[in-house]
């Protein structure tokens, strides 16, 4: 998930080193523990807020990279209002992105950092923006399925202890929904329509519907980290309870579309009140996750492409503030 | 060729502005992912918005005007290369940040002048089109006129290269104050703008910026033109119709 951190290396919890320490960590436990919100000035564990950078940074990132598969049918949607809710929907996430560097540097990582670590390869983003965008109907099923889940999680996280970024998510899931509908609503077009359009929900359909689900990370078993997480709620929900929310709030949605989801496990199950699913492909994840995706390549060089590109417009902008500074000070 | 009337002229010289907007805002569109920063690339996103919805509106009343029942999308996505008549500076390549923000300085200047007085139009649909435009236009001014500023007293590298992009584009803002047969044939009731009396007033406030950011305006005033009179475009204009057609072209008659 754009804020699932469970696939890399686990952050070290150091134990207190002294008294006042101690004291220092009990205090600050009781206030996650009363929900009260820790703001950025406050004392806060070294491996909370590395915890927080990381999964902050992670999100922020996942927006902006995300940008890239969409990006790629702007030119080519098929009406004005289409382009024009794409645009608008871009924009958001780039929105998103600011909106989220911004409050993870209140942790005090810059975000100059932060993209240091992206092209570098050392900070993720979600696997699923490795995935192309191949067809019109990507537009709709991205919505749909990446945002639904994006939204799953983000509910989730609007309720986490860290104030700036529970506050961002509040913000957030609200675009969020909004292009789920949109996402949606582009589906509902091509369910009603040829028999082309049809085909062409259903593939993409088949191609999303697994990688959206492997965006809420391993399964609980193999996320062991996960507990100090949601010790200091910064996770609330296990990456499984999530899944299960987002698959049994997904399925009707598929059954009105008139289309099928590729799993031929899925069914509903009386007893659990949930849908049981088959089997996830955690190889694959794994694969994508470390660099062998279709497109991990193509969206880091195309974020270091445009860096680089931009590199004297930054130059040019930071040499004519200074100028203007100089003539005010003189 | 269909005789001109006061009909068809509406119906062209609505549709031609819309171009415009459209074409310029396709391009603008073409900087996601690719901007210099975040903030400069929602910056863009939010003009090409504003374009883009210049041109639904402007394609919404040429439909009514024609009493065709042509909707927005018959105009951008039926139509031949050949029919678009937007200006040729439009439809050029973005090529680096200078040259996106001196095509959109030139434009938005251009525009400026141009949605003020099309605000007077004895029309009232496009009256009220250009009251609305103007306002964008108006931050599209002060966004680009901003970073023009920024680049020629900036550093060296960007002093050239936008000395350079404002003299590879400025061939193409001669076209800006050509009049078409329809313009003419409007302007005889107050419903087209005059363009060719904004010159004056674009020079001297292309100047003004100019000036501001240490750059020079271009002594060779040869102007480039053929789109907005005839529909002959740039070598690079049949690619922008290629992409954005090849929906509705390989599924006619589909919604989506």
């Amino acid at each position: 998930m754009y804020g699932d951190t469970s696939i890399q290396k686990p952050i070290k919890i150091a134990e207190p080193t002294s008294a006042e320490q101690a004291k220092l960590e009990e205090i600050f436990q009781q206030k996650i523990d009363d929900d009260i919100k820790i703001e950025p000035q406050e004392w806060m564990p070294a491996a909370y807020r590395k915890t927080l950078v990381r999964q902050m940074s992670q999100h922020a990132h996942s927006e902006v990279i995300g940008m890239q598969p969409e990006g790629n049918w702007l030119t080519r949607a098929p009406s004005l209002r289409r382009k024009v809710i794409l645009l608008a929907k871009i924009q958001d996430e780039g929105g998103h992105g600011l909106y989220i560097y911004s409050a993870a540097e209140t942790l005090g990582t810059s975000r100059a950092e932060m993209i240091e670590q992206l092209q570098s390869g050392k900070a993720k983003y979600s696997s699923i923006f490795n995935y192309p965008a191949l067809t019109w109907a990507d537009m709709g099923t991205i919505g749909w399925l990446v945002d639904g889940a994006a939204i799953t999680n983000q509910v989730a996280l609007s309720r986490g202890s860290y104030g700036p970024y529970s506050r961002a998510m509040i913000r957030i899931c609200k675009e969020e929904s909004f292009h789920q509908r949109q996402g949606y609503e582009l589906l509902l077009t091509l369910s009603k329509g040829t028999k082309e359009q049809k085909e062409m929900l259903q593939e993409s359909v088949n191609r999303f519907w697994w990688p959206s689900l492997m965006m809420f990370g391993p399964n609980d078993a193999n996320s062991p980290h996960s507990a100090q997480s949601m010790k200091w709620k910064i996770k609330k929900k296990s990456n499984d309870q999530l899944r299960q929310e987002f698959i049994d709030a997904t399925v009707p949605q598929a059954e009105f579309l008139g289309i099928t989801l590729p799993d031929p496990d899925l069914k509903w199950n009386e007893e659990r009140g949930h849908y049981d699913y088959g089997a996830i492909d955690w190889e694959e994840f794994g694969n994508v996750i470390n660099g062998n995706g279709p497109c991990n390549k193509q969206r880091i060089a195309n974020h270091i492409k445009a860096h680089e590109d931009g590199a004297w417009v930054r130059e040019a902008a930071a040499a004519y503030a200074e100028k203007q500074q100089k003539k005010q000070v003189a | 060729m269909t005789e001109l009337n006061k009909v068809n002229a509406l119906v062209q010289y609505a549709a031609q502005i819309g171009d415009n907007g459209l074409i310029i805002g396709h391009r603008m569109s073409e900087w996601c992912f690719r901007a210099p920063s975040i903030e400069m690339e929602m910056a863009l996103m939010n003009c090409a918005l504003d374009l883009i919805g210049q041109a639904r509106e402007l394609y919404t009343y040429a439909g009514e005007a024609g009493g065709e029942g042509k909707k927005e999308d018959d105009f951008a996505y039926l139509r031949d290369e050949q029919d678009f008549r937007n200006l040729l500076l439009a439809e050029v390549p973005n090529g680096d940040w200078g040259d996106t923000i001196v095509r959109l300085f030139f434009m938005s200047a251009y525009n400026k002048l141009f949605f003020t007085e099309l605000a007077k139009s004895t029309d009232a649909e496009l009256a009220a089109i250009g009251a609305k435009s103007l306002k964008e236009v108006t931050y599209h001014l002060r966004f680009s006129s901003e970073w023009l500023i920024r680049l020629g007293d900036g550093t060296e590298e960007s002093h050239r290269r936008a000395q350079k992009s404002i003299d590879d584009l400025w061939a193409y803002t001669g076209e800006l104050f050509t009049m078409t047969d329809a313009e003419n044939l409007l302007l005889e009731d107050g419903i087209s703008v005059d363009v060719t009396a904004l010159k004056a007033d674009w020079d001297e406030l292309v100047s003004q910026i100019l000036d501001q950011a240490t750059l020079s305006v271009p002594t060779n005033n040869w102007a480039q033109s053929g789109s907005k009179s005839d529909g002959r475009h740039t070598e690079y204009f049949g690619y922008i119709i290629t992409d954005m057609q090849y929906l509705q072209r390989r599924y006619p008659g589909c919604e989506w």
